[in-house]
């Protein structure tokens, strides 16, 4: 069977809301019947016909061609399967999965991977503000799984994150690792301002020490942490540059966010 | 039955059901991993009066590791889960955390979990973190030589204890000989451990005891001094018996434990002083596994 492909006829005028086209919604259904799913689209609902060709019949294994940065939500709480963006993404790309793979060949938009519990995203582009995040009034970020991001992360990269791993390969904004309450942060290139603020637990990996540190972060010296080697082994299968760190252990410490209590690390390896 | 002159007895070893883990120590090196695991496995020979039995069933070279250093694999034994997990937590905890470098891992994946480091990240105060990797959990305990890494459980399963055979021979020295050459090739199998010292026992035991207090004691119908004035099972001349008690994670781990160490007394031979291989049981009543001498070495 061939991949359930949408192509994209032209770029929407306003954004569209494709969550309904999940493997796991559309697991069962025939060509026609998806054709006809009502996607919100400002106030208006047009059918996925009206805004895709449709080709192919997996529906675990779906591709969205020509994709374009007004498609929001798409693999929004899916369980299981695969989605393909050839293409940039919108907004809340992978909310709330719970499982399968997404890959975006261009960038996506804010709260990608927000509330995230499991599976893996890999933006090979950009990412947007909020990624790994919760949404406003919610109190935990994403719980599980794994983001890569080829390129930069907006601001407030892994707020509130619980659990689970962000690798960005490029650099990482401001509020970098803000509230995170545990999970994992790697990131290759430079942090914008105040990382840390107000984390609790968890890692912030950096390759190199940024300009300023936040004063609330105490300096615990240069160790060798042998979780290091573990965590750079699990992550030699990876598709990403950090398939290919060396796994070295000797990094320098600072806890914090003194501020609250925290006892997040930043590391810097060494 | 005769295998180079040494007559195998036509009696059965009898052993027990157990629970059973496998916990991997790491180190700097090699020296520090055995630090740990000797200390852990320390004082675990038998269940009556241990605990649990436990031994270290081989070095672990870094490939193999988890963490990429030099290591070793022990098995811990116990007649109930519960008081595997009390012992695993206990052992692990004062001798394990407590040794330089040290780390400690799961050694088997599937099975129940039982605490590893569960329990034993509070001594952290607070400070201790978890990190989940590659679907498993780890605490990060600071230690005053930086961090103790230990896995969250580790997996336990069934397995069986107390098979055992007998060497008997003319005399200690030759007894003993044929004991080691037998540990020696025991010990090159996996899922096994040989938990008395040096894997060997000098005093097997019979169930029971004229003193009520007593769960077990000597197996008088074994003793060569005083063969003169009980039932006893030895001929004259044989001056000496040792015996080999074997945990093993199946009763198949047994079986080849025992047939490669029965084959290795055998080759030092009547030649040497090697008279005759039995095996202690209980009269078939007690435990669930029978392991007949004569079937394992047919």
């Amino acid at each position: 069977m061939t991949a359930l492909t949408f192509t994209l006829k032209d770029v929407p005028r306003q954004r569209v809301d494709c969550s309904a086209l999940t493997p796991t919604r559309l697991a069962g259904r025939a060509p026609a019947d998806i054709s006809a799913i009502e996607l919100p689209c400002g106030n208006r609902k047009p059918r996925v016909g009206e805004l895709f060709d449709l080709h192919g019949e997996d529906t675990s294994n779906l591709v969205f061609r020509n994709a374009c940065d007004r498609l929001d939500r798409i693999g929004e709480g899916m369980f299981d399967g695969a989605i393909q963006v050839q293409g940039d993404a919108g907004a809340y790309l992978g909310l709330g999965m719970r499982g399968g793979r997404i890959s975006v060949s261009g960038s996506c938009g804010a709260f990608a991977a927000a509330e995230m519990r499991r599976g893996l995203v890999h933006v090979f582009g950009n990412a947007g503000d909020f990624l790994g995040a919760a949404l406003p009034g919610d109190r935990q970020g994403m719980r599980g799984g794994m983001v890569i991001v080829g390129g930069n992360a907006g601001d407030r990269c892994g707020d509130q994150l619980r659990r689970g791993a962000i690798l960005i390969e490029g650099n990482a904004g401001d509020y970098c690792a803000s509230r995170m309450i545990a999970g994992t942060i790697a990131v290759l290139g430079v942090l914008g301002t105040y990382p840390g603020f107000a984390m609790r637990r968890g890692t912030l990996l950096l390759t190199s020490l940024p300009v300023s540190l936040p004063a609330n972060f105490g300096d615990c010296g240069t160790h060798d942490l042998l979780f290091l080697k573990l965590l750079v082994k699990s992550w030699k299968s990876l598709d990403s540059q950090f398939a290919h760190l060396e796994p070295s252990t000797r990094v320098r410490r600072f806890l914090g966010d003194v501020s609250c209590d925290g006892k997040g690390e930043m590391l810097f390896w060494a | 039955m005769n295998i180079n002159g040494v007559h195998i007895d036509d009696t059965f070893a009898e052993a027990f059901g157990m629970k059973a883990t496998r916990v991997l120590v790491t180190a700097q090196n090699l020296k520090w991993a055995y630090h740990a695991a000797n200390a852990a496995t320390g004082f675990a020979t038998s269940v009556i009066a241990c605990g649990c039995e436990a031994g270290v069933e081989r070095k672990l070279e870094p490939t193999e590791s988890p963490d990429g250093r030099p290591g070793a694999s022990m098995l811990f034994f116990a007649m109930s889960s519960k008081e595997l997990a009390k012992q695993l937590e206990r052992r692990i905890g004062q001798c394990v955390l407590t040794a330089p470098t040290s780390a400690a891992f799961a050694g088997i994946d599937g099975g129940e979990p039982i605490p590893l480091g569960k329990n034993l990240r509070f001594f952290g105060d607070g400070f201790q973190l978890s990190k989940l990797i590659g679907g498993k959990r780890y605490w990060r305990v600071p230690v005053m030589d930086g961090e103790f890494l230990v896995q969250e459980t580790t997996g336990m399963v069934k397995a069986v204890g107390g098979g055992n055979f007998l060497i008997l021979a003319d005399s200690r020295p030759q007894a003993l000989a044929a004991c080691e050459a037998a540990i020696e090739a025991m010990r090159q199998l996996p899922n096994v451990i040989m938990p008395f010292p040096g894997g060997v026992v000098r005093s097997g035991s019979k169930v029971g005891s004229k003193y009520q207090a007593l769960m077990a004691s000597t197996n008088d119908a074994f003793c060569p001094t005083i063969r003169g004035i009980t039932k006893s099972e030895l001929a004259p001349g044989i001056e000496s018996v040792m015996e080999i008690v074997i945990d093993g994670l199946t009763d198949a781990d047994i079986r080849g434990a025992m047939r490669a160490g029965i084959a290795a007394a055998c080759t030092l031979g009547a030649a040497n002083g090697i008279r005759r291989i039995s095996a202690g049981n209980y009269g078939g009543k007690l435990g669930q596994f029978h392991f007949q001498l004569r079937e394992i070495m047919g």
